[in-house]
């Protein structure tokens, strides 16, 4: 069953130096203000795994925590780079990003194997890409020591698709409108990726706008139950500047104006300073 | 942008981008099922349905289905495009259910770097994969929205750096080498049958699925198109000339760029 706990005792509990960690959303409810406990908590050496890295894990790599990273888009959405991944990956500052990238569709798909107990999912993709050469563990470039992605036959047509291994993170981090006391967590808009990371990963870390005595239905929801859930923390806010439908809306001037912030080292430096190292967990 | 306009009649009353998104929006019929790229092609297929194509069906790799968006979105994920569309679904669903089987009639991308057969690269350029000159944001959605809609529209600026030979990565498959590698390749999918550029169309030879030019914008010259490609660009034997935008085609674009989602300043902070 899920523990209620402060944002900043989940973090602590959950996430330790060289762990595997997803934290999803896609575009909507990105777990932002665990990011930045997890920056505040100094973490090191982490595997970040994320369909797209966005502005969280720009903020992530910038500040030193990740040796690795593992995606399918990393660009900031609508406006361009993410300065501080390519720093990263072109300089090795402020430390060394090795990467694994992959599509939507085989991120994905790694997923829900993760989350179904699989050794993996099969899809039509990759054919004839630079990625299935990039992960197939053979190619002129491997990224990757064990291979990500292979040819499987199907043993009912004989015709040949292609298989990808699961992802099994140590730990999921996601953020959801809302959960109740015993921690039954409900999310609804576009929830794209989130119930396949937690129930892909051994531990998670859930953020909610607000704890209520009861979740009312709402359409399209996805609920987990609290006993697939290992910490539920309020965090109101805490997806800024993504947004949490119903409450706030996304803040596409912050992610134009991430651009600038992050061009430099110094002004990433500075705006980590002012805005994750000097704020207190859960005053954000 | 090197002087995009200039190639154009000076007393034209639209840019080249304009021309671009207009031409790309035309290429829509109504009814049909869309899956589109953020950037360009979303400001096409916008246009689209807000003229000519209300019924089209634009379908985000968020996994919002039928989105009916009142202002151009800035990411595939902004929330208006749940709010108004017809399903939202799992992203897993939106790949496997939905654009898997050849269900969605056209994609709609945009490329960093694009080739004579039509495939695309948005991974690096320069260099070699660990130490590429330019990072480029990579794949996402766009190598199964190549290989999976019944046909795709690559909608791109033209350039001598971005229409190469050869992509330096092939991040999402037009015709490969050519003739016959969709189909060895178990691609389900037509692939490319339109590059729309700031100059005017190519589509693909159908002998040798090399892209051609068969459209030119008005003031467009032959020559530009040439200079403007980095292979030895074949032209169709009469290219069309392309109506050059409408006033309502105009106005509906450029009242849909200029709404709350556009990077403007004029939006609050919730």
């Amino acid at each position: 069953m899920a523990e209620i706990v402060s944002l900043a005792e989940a973090v602590e509990r959950a996430i330790h130096d060289g762990d595997a960690v997803a934290m999803e959303g896609f575009t909507h409810l990105i777990p932002f203000a665990a990011g930045h406990e997890v920056i505040r908590q100094r973490r090191r050496d982490l595997t970040l795994i994320r369909m797209t890295p966005d502005l969280i894990y720009d903020q992530l790599i910038g500040a030193g925590c990740a040796s690795k990273l593992i995606f399918s888009w990393g660009g900031n959405p609508g406006v361009g780079s993410l300065h501080r991944f390519r720093d990263a990956v072109e300089h090795s500052w402020p430390v060394p990003l090795e990467i694994e990238e992959h599509s939507h569709a085989g991120m994905a798909n790694r997923y829900v194997a993760g989350a179904s107990g699989l050794p993996f999912a099969v899809l039509r993709g990759y054919n004839g890409t630079g990625l299935e050469t990039l992960n197939d563990g053979h190619g002129s470039v491997p990224t990757t020591e064990a291979p990500t992605i292979k040819p499987i036959t199907c043993p009912f047509t004989g015709e040949t698709l292609t298989a990808v291994s699961a992802i099994r993170p140590d730990v999921a981090v996601i953020h959801a409108q809302r959960a109740d006391r015993s921690g039954n967590v409900q999310l609804w808009g576009i929830t794209g990726v989130q119930k396949e990371a937690v129930l892909a990963s051994a531990r998670s870390v859930v953020t909610v706008e607000e704890i209520v005595d009861e979740l009312d239905p709402r359409p399209g929801a996805v609920v987990l139950p609290g006993w697939t859930v290992s910490f539920v923390a309020r965090a109101p806010g805490g997806a800024h500047p993504s947004y949490a439908l119903g409450y706030s809306a996304r803040d596409n001037d912050y992610y134009v104006a991430w651009d600038a912030i992050a061009r430099e080292r110094g002004t990433f430096t500075r705006w980590l300073e002012d805005n994750v190292y000097g704020v207190p967990a859960g005053q954000l | 942008m090197t002087s995009q306009v200039s190639v154009y009649d000076t007393a034209a009353a639209y840019t080249a981008d304009e021309m671009m998104t207009v031409s790309a929006a035309r290429a829509l019929r109504d009814g049909m099922t869309c899956f589109v790229g953020i950037g360009l092609p979303s400001s096409a297929a916008n246009l689209a349905r807000a003229t000519h194509a209300p019924s089209l069906v634009l379908i985000y790799e968020s996994g919002t289905i039928g989105a009916k968006p009142a202002q151009l979105p800035l990411s595939i994920g902004d929330g208006m495009l749940a709010e108004t569309a017809d399903a939202v679904v799992s992203v897993p669903e939106i790949f496997n259910y939905w654009l898997q089987p050849g269900r969605i009639d056209v994609g709609f991308l945009g490329a960093a770097q694009i080739d004579k057969f039509g495939n695309i690269n948005t991974t690096v350029i320069g260099g070699d994969y660990r130490n590429p000159k330019v990072r480029l944001p990579g794949a996402g959605g766009a190598p199964e929205i190549a290989a999976s809609c019944r046909e795709v529209i690559v909608v791109v600026r033209q350039s001598h750096r971005s229409f190469v030979e050869r992509v330096d990565f092939v991040t999402s498959v037009g015709y490969g080498s050519g003739p016959g590698d969709r189909e060895r390749l178990g691609l389900t999918g037509a692939g490319p049958k339109k590059i729309i550029t700031d100059l005017g169309v190519l589509e693909p030879d159908p002998e040798t699925f090399e892209f051609t030019l068969t459209g030119l914008y008005p003031g467009a010259s032959v020559s530009a198109a040439k200079e403007r490609t980095g292979w030895d660009l074949a032209i169709a034997a009469d290219p069309e000339i392309i109506a050059a935008p409408t006033p309502a085609e105009l106005d509906a674009l450029r009242s849909y760029k200029h709404g709350p989602a556009s990077g403007g300043r004029a939006r609050s902070h919730h």
